[in-house]
């Protein structure tokens, strides 16, 4: 983990931070020097690395929200099960919400283990096309906390772009813990040269997900991540016995429709509150084949399989802006 | 009762919103920065990063030592004055906030942490987490509450266990803690959060206000022990 050395003191803000060298933290560091005299800011060899090695991965998108708890991991790994039931696509689920990680229970795969061989690690298959990486994987026990600052998480998400052996990938999802923070930096940092195809960005109907939903697409145009458009999880919810539909989690505000509309955004659909989708994460087991015919389910279909044609879309779109501008330019 | 409510989560911040303070602006005086009031009386003091944003749109994009420092002033630049409780509203995790918060607070002794999870596995596994964060850093768990835990159809009363049940308490049995209690989905209290209006001024004989109460009770039994 190059951004923190190893005998780097307990504070040390990581070697590209702006402070790098200049904090408080930094006095009796021996590398002070080196990292004041921003000998240590010179671009991270790991992006080109990890350029060369995701060389062999298409499609590479994040899954983001503002808020918690809004249904992230639970979309990230219904997303990656839709795509692998395509048996001719090769899907790979990286999972870098370092002090949360959900997506192995999610996904069924709690209590297994990375190996190690000669290419890297080696991800966890749950399908034969299928591969998932989390450090999840790599504690011991479901007690373990990871607290770690952030120039040790930074770390640990580049070793997961360059050390892991995820071969020929189709589609590379990553689910991220909420918020605009390291976790997030890291990814756009270290993918800048392998490049990322877009963001699909989770919210509730309410105004306290949208409020962080709207710095999330902040975000990402600071960083220049196209959005691939806003997904509204537990929209509504059909009571069972009576089949009323409910706002558990009242739009107040417009829900995602309305803001989506002022940032000229695609709503890419609205999934309802199903007690069946917790209990199929809880179990490990994918909603979609489990209750196929759920309308949520029904709801999640619709969102994924578009998809495939909105990214097309985005490359095509792109692909004609590039060469419109080579035309004009000429 | 002076409460002061100190909002850590910078990336975040919802409690402006929910307490209704719209922007107002963050003065200094003399002792440093002077809490936003909730109410005329100056019985709630707020702090938050929600209050030094010029746009509420803007996103936070910092790394974890930017995130310490700030953390560092709203614990010892902020003029609270006397207060009863300081409560810290946390990120999800066990990362830069909460180390923050813990490493600023220590002088000041911190009497306990509520762990907040809804009834599914995949919550209660990183509530698991936090255990271990709390039990590393010393830090006493006043008890669990188990939130979204089932929700009564306002049309059949029928209830249904959207997110699954009992879990928060299976967890603060299998963990030694003390379960403070289970509070409903209630889509007043979101709808009166996001409206910024008071709960439980607006609805004192909903359920949901019981099943709140009874935990606010619990947890300052606990401290008064």
């Amino acid at each position: 983990m190059a951004d923190v050395p190893n005998d780097a003191p307990e504070h040390c803000p990581g070697t590209s931070s702006d402070q790098a060298g200049k904090s408080s933290a930094c006095q009796g560091c021996p590398n002070q020097n080196i990292c004041a005299s921003g000998a240590a800011k010179a671009p991270d060899p790991a992006i080109e690395e990890i350029r060369q090695k995701l060389t062999s991965v298409k499609h590479k998108i994040l899954v983001l929200s503002g808020k918690g708890g809004v249904g992230k991991s639970t979309f990230s790994a219904h997303l990656s099960h839709a795509l692998a039931s395509d048996d001719s696509k090769e899907i790979a689920l990286l999972d870098v919400d370092i002090c949360g990680p959900s997506i192995p229970k999610i996904m069924g795969l709690e209590g297994e283990q990375v190996h190690q061989s000669g290419s890297g690690w080696s991800p966890v298959y749950v399908e034969d096309n299928l591969a998932v990486m989390s450090i999840g994987f790599l504690l011991s026990s479901p007690d373990d906390a990871v607290i770690w600052r952030g120039p040790k998480k930074n770390g640990m998400i580049k070793q997961f772009l360059r050390d892991v052996d995820w071969g020929e990938v189709d589609y590379l999802i990553v689910d991220t813990p909420p918020g605009t923070s390291d976790e997030h930096l890291s990814i756009v940092q270290y993918l800048s040269g392998a490049g990322i195809d877009g963001a699909v960005i989770i919210t509730t109907p309410q105004e306290v997900s949208l409020q962080d939903v709207r710095k999330e697409i902040r975000f990402c145009k600071k960083v220049k991540i196209p959005v691939i458009g806003v997904i509204e999880n537990m929209s509504g919810f059909v009571c069972p016995k009576c089949k009323n539909t409910s706002q558990i989690f009242p739009p107040t505000t417009g829900g995602a429709q309305r803001m989506c509309e002022e940032l000229n955004l695609p709503l890419l659909g609205r999934v309802p509150l199903d007690p069946r989708i917790g209990r199929s994460c809880d179990e490990g087991r994918s909603f979609l084949t489990e209750v196929p015919d759920s309308p949520a389910a029904v709801a999640y279909q619709n969102i994924i399989f578009p998809f495939f044609c909105s990214l097309k879309t985005l490359h095509l779109v792109y692909f004609s802006l590039f060469i419109y501008t080579d035309v004009i330019s000429h | 009762c002076a409460v002061g409510i100190l909002d850590v989560d910078l990336c975040g911040p919802s409690i402006p919103r929910m307490l209704s303070v719209g922007k107002p602006e963050v003065h200094q005086c003399d002792a440093g920065w002077v809490p936003v009031y909730a109410d005329p009386q100056q019985k709630l003091a707020i702090m938050s990063i929600g209050f030094l944003l010029e746009d509420s749109d803007e996103a936070v994009i910092w790394r974890g030592p930017k995130k310490t420092a700030l953390i560092g002033q709203f614990v010892s630049d902020v003029a609270w004055g006397e207060l009863d409780i300081l409560l810290v509203d946390t990120p999800p995790g066990t990362s830069d906030e909460h180390l923050a918060v813990l490493e600023n607070l220590r002088k000041h002794r911190v009497d306990g942490a509520v762990l907040v999870t809804t009834p599914q596995a995949v919550s209660t596994g990183d509530v698991r987490r936090e255990i271990t964060f709390c039990k590393k850093t010393a830090v006493k768990i006043l008890g669990i509450v188990e939130n979204m835990s089932g929700f009564v159809c306002p049309h059949c009363s029928e209830c249904s266990n959207v997110f699954s049940k009992g879990g928060g308490e299976e967890l603060a049995k299998l963990t030694g803690s003390v379960f403070l209690g289970s509070v409903p989905l209630d889509p007043l209290l979101t709808a009166t959060l996001e409206e910024g209006r008071d709960f439980l001024q607006a609805f004192p004989e909903s359920s949901t206000y019981t099943a709140i109460s009874q935990i606010v009770n619990t947890v300052l039994s606990s401290l008064d022990a």
